[in-house]
């Protein structure tokens, strides 16, 4: 069970859009941008009010990749495994990413809710291959050193905020 | 007539759909796992794939016909094709065929016979996921789903339901219900439309099938069995009878020998439901209002009026549905020492819904904490038991059906078919001479291919409008009408299943529009073959009024939700 506050929230995010089936999606990206991932309770909820079925927003929220039922970390590193940051040795940076927190292809959140490392399939990012984005920021011509590097960079930046 | 050439032969073709059903009037079945002519056209089994004559393949479901259009439907091409696709759905089903409920039965196993698929070159896969047994009427097993959304198209566009869907993407994906939740905690409605659709065993029936055997191998317990209306035009099949034949007769027989005591005639319960419903319908046109009055028969419906439309609740007639009816007098029956021997009795109904599985164990349905009904065996439960006992079904005699609940009119024996009870409820209102005015009744639209009908009745020089209809998302779409004050009836009757009960979710599947057809003629034959026509004629309902339930009525008959 969610705090109220949550759906009073929900309540501001879902008078943006018109109640209808179409909204969905956006209000899904609001509610996600809002606390880092989709609280599942809340999809009956969002359901009811644009007059569809739960079944139908669970469909459609757990169809796409972007959208998450667990909580993600304060850094969300999105490593390009598109067709040009795959043949410029992506993986490289993914595996050292992942060893350096401890996370696998099972576990992408380290534990103090610090990271999550994930996978997209392009960011239209090509000619800066091999690119990753860190929340909305991108890092080009990425290498293992620099991944290294980076999440130092990060927890500095954690333990400073 | 435009014309379409399909293996070099011309084929004419008018208002066909799309370039699959032109083939099939051409006399090819093209395989189809995910094509139901009353469903959206989904295009995901890729099975109806043709070849032009410029060798571009598509789906012949997913296309329109046109004249001039050449194809071919069976290329060696098209044929390694098609097993590829078989081979990889296989790949991603459990297949412990040989002990799966639906081996023999199953669609995807009768094509990878048919299209020559000899092995499955990549592995065998596991089981993973929990089957579901939290609903009374199906069991969900999605290691065995193929993902062709038959299920989920049924569910949302002819029920209006939307239980199941799918989730997930890529090889991850399912059909579940939302958040993978119980069926049980979901609208379902247990209609059972999911489970006539499904190609393999991903959605089966929860089978009562064992305690009802031990039951009737147990010398201190007397069992009796009820026949629903449908049942007996859809079993014949099974045996190698004719679609749509009444076999009745030999339903009885058959279960006598498998060991029933007694087998009753749901049409007797339907006789009852008809002289109360009726009763109660004429009372409220007295008192003019508040319309209009549903019918109380079908469970899926009740279900889903409580589920998605509370405020018509009160709107349903509180007469039993026929099983109750029949299961309700018999406990009185049996109470006496005089007809349980000092046994035990056990009360079962043979019906062609799930959704009856589910409606036996509802509390307002109970007197004194017990049930009237003790199991629920669908029609293909029985010709399960049937097969299983060896008993040569199609070489019985018939029988009759026991006394004192053997006995039905013919407005009981329509019930099976959608607008049969509102036909039934009317004809005990026809005045002056009975063979016109049913005739009358009969072609006043209260039967007809429409999943909607409205019509009007005349009563007493009074108009009666009146109402039936059949498929959930139609039903919704009426109580919408109605709220909005567009329509209004004094009488609606309400069935889920699309045609009535003759197509519910307990039927044998894979029934096409002819077996469709032939199940509708089949109770309006015997209809027409029954003596008595009037529900509120049937010597053997009218008795039971002075004697097992007078002055009990309400309490013996009616529900109170």
């Amino acid at each position: 069970m969610l705090a109220p506050s949550f759906y009073t929230k929900t309540d501001e995010i879902l008078s943006h859009y018109p109640a209808q089936e179409r909204s969905l999606i956006p209000i899904i990206h609001e509610v996600q941008e809002t606390y880092n991932y989709v609280p599942v309770e809340l999809l009956p909820y969002i359901a009811k009010h644009i007059g569809i079925t739960e079944t139908k927003a669970y469909s459609v929220a757990s169809f796409y990749e972007r959208f998450s039922f667990e909580p993600k970390g304060k850094f969300i590193i999105r490593v390009c495994d598109g067709t040009a940051c795959h043949v410029r040795h992506s993986l490289p940076v993914l595996e050292r990413l992942r060893s350096e927190l401890g996370l696998s292809d099972k576990k992408h959140t380290t534990d103090d809710m610090l990271f999550t490392v994930e996978t997209v399939s392009c960011l239209g990012a090509c000619s800066l291959a091999p690119a990753l984005m860190v929340n909305e920021h991108v890092h080009p011509a990425m290498t293992p050193e620099k991944a290294t590097e980076l999440i130092k960079e990060l927890r500095e930046e954690a333990k400073n905020a | 007539m435009p014309v379409m050439k399909i293996d070099g032969y011309p084929v004419e073709f008018t208002d066909e759909p799309n370039i699959l059903s032109v083939i099939r009037k051409a006399g090819i079945n093209l395989p189809t796992l995910c094509y139901h002519s009353e469903l959206s056209i989904y295009g995901a089994c890729r099975l109806c794939t043709v070849e032009d004559d410029k060798g571009r393949m598509f789906a012949s479901c997913s296309e329109r016909p046109r004249d001039g259009l050449s194809i071919k439907t069976s290329t060696p091409r098209l044929v390694r094709y098609r097993r590829m696709l078989i081979e990889l759905m296989l790949a991603s089903h459990h297949r412990d065929c040989t002990t799966c409920v639906k081996s023999g039965d199953c669609e995807l196993q009768n094509l990878a016979h048919r299209l020559g698929v000899s092995e499955v070159r990549w592995g065998y896969k596991q089981r993973t996921h929990k089957r579901d047994f939290s609903s009374p009427s199906i069991v969900r097993d999605p290691d065995k789903c193929i993902l062709c959304g038959d299920c989920v198209r049924v569910c949302e566009g002819i029920q209006g339901i939307n239980a199941i869907d799918f989730a997930m993407r890529g090889t991850d994906a399912m059909v579940i219900p939302a958040f993978n939740k119980e069926i049980a905690k979901t609208d379902c409605v247990n209609c059972g439309q999911c489970r006539v659709v499904c190609p393999t065993g991903a959605i089966s029936i929860n089978t009562n099938i064992r305690p009802v055997w031990e039951a009737l191998a147990d010398p201190d317990v007397k069992v009796f069995a009820q026949v629903a209306p449908a049942v007996r035009v859809a079993a014949g099949q099974a045996f190698g009878g004719a679609k749509g034949e009444n076999v009745m007769g030999k339903i009885v027989a058959a279960l006598h020998k498998l060991g029933f005591d007694e087998v009753y005639d749901t049409t007797f319960g339907a006789d009852m439901t008809i002289l109360e419903e009726s009763k109660e319908f004429l009372e409220l046109f007295k008192k003019g209002g508040p319309f209009p009055l549903f019918t109380s028969c079908c469970p899926a419906w009740v279900s889903f009026c409580e589920k998605r439309w509370p405020e018509f609740v009160p709107h349903i007639s509180t007469s039993y549905s026929p099983i109750q009816m029949l299961g309700s007098i018999a406990r009185e029956y049996y109470a006496d020492p005089k007809n349980n021997e000092g046994k035990k009795i056990l009360s079962v109904g043979i019906m062609p819904c799930t959704a009856k599985k589910a409606e036996i164990l509802r509390e307002d349905l109970k007197r004194d904490g017990k049930q009237n009904i003790d199991y629920v065996l669908t029609t293909e439960e029985m010709i399960t038991m049937i097969k299983r006992a060896g008993i040569q079904f199609d070489k019985l005699e018939g029988e009759a059906a026991d006394m004192p609940f053997g006995m039905g009119s013919g407005g009981g024996v329509i019930f099976g078919n959608s607008g049969g009870v509102m036909e039934a409820a009317l004809r005990t209102l026809c005045e002056g001479p009975d063979r016109p005015a049913i005739e009358e009744l009969r072609q006043s639209g209260v039967r007809g291919p429409s999943p909607l009908r409205e019509f009007t009745f005349n009563y007493k020089g009074n108009e009666i409008k009146a109402a039936v209809v059949s498929g959930l998302a139609e039903a919704d779409a009426l109580l919408r009408r109605i709220k909005n004050g567009e329509s209004f009836y004094h009488f609606v009757e309400v069935m889920a299943c699309r045609r009535g009960c003759i197509m519910g979710g307990g039927q044998p599947a894979h029934a096409g529009i002819r077996t469709k057809e032939a199940r509708k003629h089949g109770l309006y034959e015997s209809d027409v073959n029954t003596q008595i026509k009037k529900s509120n004629e049937n010597p053997t309902a009218l008795a039971i009024y002075d004697t097992l339930i007078k002055g009990r009525e309400h309490e013996l008959l009616h529900s109170h939700r």
